[in-house]
């Protein structure tokens, strides 16, 4: 991929949470690209930190959360140069998001038309009521919403779960923005709505031509809609690939690991799910080598001396794993 | 609505009876009667009583009470101003307007100090500002009416001399600045405190995140987004707030000399007067209900998924 064409350029980035307790590493130098029309899932069990980078990327972190260093670079500008008005400006229009639980995420005393509205005129303040409501109404009738000329008089709680996720889409999308964060999206609801609203997402992209970057701790999800994937774990992109690769040649323990923790419809009946032993590391106190080190059936001693480096193991497919250095380890009497 | 409000009223009609009931009961509970005084012979009592019905039977006396507001009459005063109808005294002497006019005063002074303090201190949580309205608050809140109004009298009335010590029947500006603090202060400040919690609950709510990533400026977040949520478990609260006013002004009137209705409804109870006493609780607990009434309605603007009509409807 040519370096211009590239939407979105992370680079080292850090996170960390300020706590009573002490730091709490939640991004530990990530880094990845993001070209346009492209969908890039980030995988990682909970607390992996694959959403406070997206809230970095959206400029939404909560005190005590502090990007610490590393850039974010879109379309050529860095995001964290930007003063706080020069963000608000930014958010909505060019980069928007949708989050996990469309039941809490829409604001229960103004109606869906009023909340579709705002996302406009909040950015364009040349455009007429009248305009902002036939486009808030185009949205609705584009994410598959019913009747969208009385649906937009009613509020949230007249919203059935999937019904509320379409209207959040739609009030992501209104601006046409180049790239959509879509954090959890499906999690809280049910599986037939489930896959609905990925098929929505996935016909959306392709008529709006927005970048994704789709968040999630269910692989079978992002199967199906991602170009590619990064797996997280505990602050740091652990292995980074296309889908078909991270799904059918996982190079990493953790990824393997994951993929035999999915049940799967096409197994023997009396296949085991092979659980991940142990518990995530405490990000507080992070281990001096690999994260996934105490974890790992695979582990060596250099994984627990020191973090690993990435390997290309592949066109576009890297991993952070010792494994991959095995026989130059070796060859140096290390191991 | 329409029906919602009809089946209030007569909700409200069926509440007023119950009231005039128990009323009427405590009423004759009380020992002594409105004719007895230190030179008045049995004799006369009972004629006294004899002459305005007080010597039937209790339910008959009861019955023609609720006869008579049926149709209107609240009766006539047997001992404060003897022979005058109770409706005049009430409404034509200006009592019961001044009461309210006390009263709303208050509420409002309430209302547009305690909102705008809570959100203040929500706002710069933690820091000093938020720490002196929390003092303040629950100084205030802690400080009963009687005490605080005692207060306020002796230093800037008695010593300092700034405001009127009797504020009378509250003619110029000045006079109502004391009993409007008196009455106010601990609504003021436990409304400033319920908007501080429920405006720092509203600011973490989910929604709150979704304007922020449309690029809602913060002072619409706050305005629009934050502020109404916030308002509902205010708006509850100010049902009990406008009757506590209502009858809170009892004290504060006394304190400063207020011919108001709340005085007066304490100077009945003492002289026995039945008919005034009836006639002040029925119309006290009407405009308690009323307040009642309109708070809900209030709450249904604030938060549409509240709906007011029952399940039959």
């Amino acid at each position: 991929m040519e370096e211009n064409k590239l939407l979105l350029k992370v680079k080292d980035l850090k996170v960390s949470f300020f706590t009573p307790a002490g730091e709490v590493k939640a991004v530990d130098g990530i880094s990845y690209s993001l070209g346009y029309n492209e969908v890039m899932g980030i995988v990682g069990e909970s607390g992996s930190g694959k959403s406070v980078e997206a809230y970095s990327i959206i400029g939404l972190l909560q005190n005590p959360g502090r990007v610490i260093g590393g850039s974010i670079e879109f379309e050529g500008e860095n995001l964290l140069d930007y003063t706080p008005e020069q963000m608000r400006q930014f958010r909505g229009n060019k980069v928007s998001m949708i989050f996990q639980n469309p039941m809490t995420c829409l604001n229960p005393v103004y109606t869906i038309g009023n909340q579709l509205t705002e996302a406009l005129t909040c950015h364009d303040k040349t455009i007429s009521k009248e305009d902002a409501r036939k486009k808030a109404i185009e949205m609705l009738e584009l994410v598959g919403i019913n009747n969208a000329e009385k649906r937009m008089n009613q509020y949230p709680h007249e919203f059935s779960g999937g019904m509320r996720q379409r209207a959040m889409i739609a009030m992501a999308l209104i601006c046409s923005p180049k790239l959509l964060i879509a954090d959890e999206p499906t999690t809280a609801l049910d599986v037939t709505i489930q896959a609905q609203i990925l098929e929505l997402m996935k016909d959306l992209q392709r008529k709006e031509n927005t970048s994704i970057i789709f968040i999630t701790h269910n692989l079978g999800v992002v199967a199906d809609i991602c170009d590619r994937i990064s797996v997280m774990y505990a602050g740091r992109i652990v292995e980074q690939g296309k889908v078909n690769d991270i799904f059918y040649d996982p190079q990493h323990p953790y990824t393997r690991r994951l993929l035999q923790s999915i049940p799967r419809l096409d197994e023997e009946d009396d296949e085991r799910l092979i659980p991940i032993e142990g518990t995530p590391i405490d990000l507080l106190n992070p281990p001096q080598g690999c994260n996934f080190g105490p974890r790992c059936t695979e582990c060596m001693k250099i994984c627990l001396r020191q973090k690993p480096p990435f390997a290309q193991v592949g066109e576009g497919h890297i991993s952070a794993c010792w494994l991959h250095f095995k026989d130059a380890l070796e060859k140096e009497g290390e191991k | 609505m329409g029906t919602y409000i009809l089946k209030r009223i007569i909700g409200s009609i069926l509440i007023l009876l119950l009231i005039m009931v128990v009323t009427f009961m405590l009423m004759n509970a009380i020992p002594g009667s409105p004719f007895l005084t230190e030179k008045s012979t049995p004799e006369q009592i009972a004629m006294a009583e004899a002459k305005y019905g007080l010597d039937k039977p209790l339910y008959v006396q009861l019955w023609n009470y609720i006869k008579n507001y049926l149709h209107g009459d609240l009766g006539t005063s047997l001992k404060m101003q003897e022979g005058t109808p109770v409706k005049n005294i009430i409404f034509h002497q200006g009592k019961f307007a001044l009461s309210i006019k006390l009263g709303l005063l208050a509420l409002l002074v309430a209302v547009c100090l305690g909102i705008p303090l809570g959100c203040l201190a929500a706002f710069y949580r933690g820091s000093w500002l938020d720490g002196l309205l929390r003092v303040v608050t629950t100084i205030g809140v802690a400080i009963p009416t009687f005490v605080l109004a005692a207060l306020l009298l002796v230093v800037f009335s008695v010593k300092l001399k700034w405001m009127p010590t009797l504020s009378g029947s509250l003619t110029d500006a000045k006079s109502y600045i004391l009993p409007v603090i008196s009455l106010s202060s601990y609504y003021t400040c436990y409304i400033a405190k319920l908007m501080r919690t429920s405006m720092l609950d509203a600011i973490n709510q989910d929604y709150i995140r979704t304007a922020r990533a449309k690029g809602v400026k913060t002072k619409a977040l706050v305005l629009k987004h934050a502020l109404r949520n916030s308002l509902i478990p205010v708006v509850t609260y100010l049902g009990p707030v406008t009757a506590g006013i209502i009858t809170g002004s009892f004290v504060v009137e006394s304190t400063f000399s207020v011919p108001g209705l709340g005085k007066y409804f304490v100077q009945c109870v003492m002289s026995r007067d039945y008919p005034v006493i009836m006639a002040t609780t029925v119309v006290l607990s009407a405009l308690v209900i009323f307040a009642m009434l309109v708070v809900d309605i209030a709450y249904k603007i604030v938060d549409p998924r509240i709906t007011l009509t029952t399940k039959e409807d």
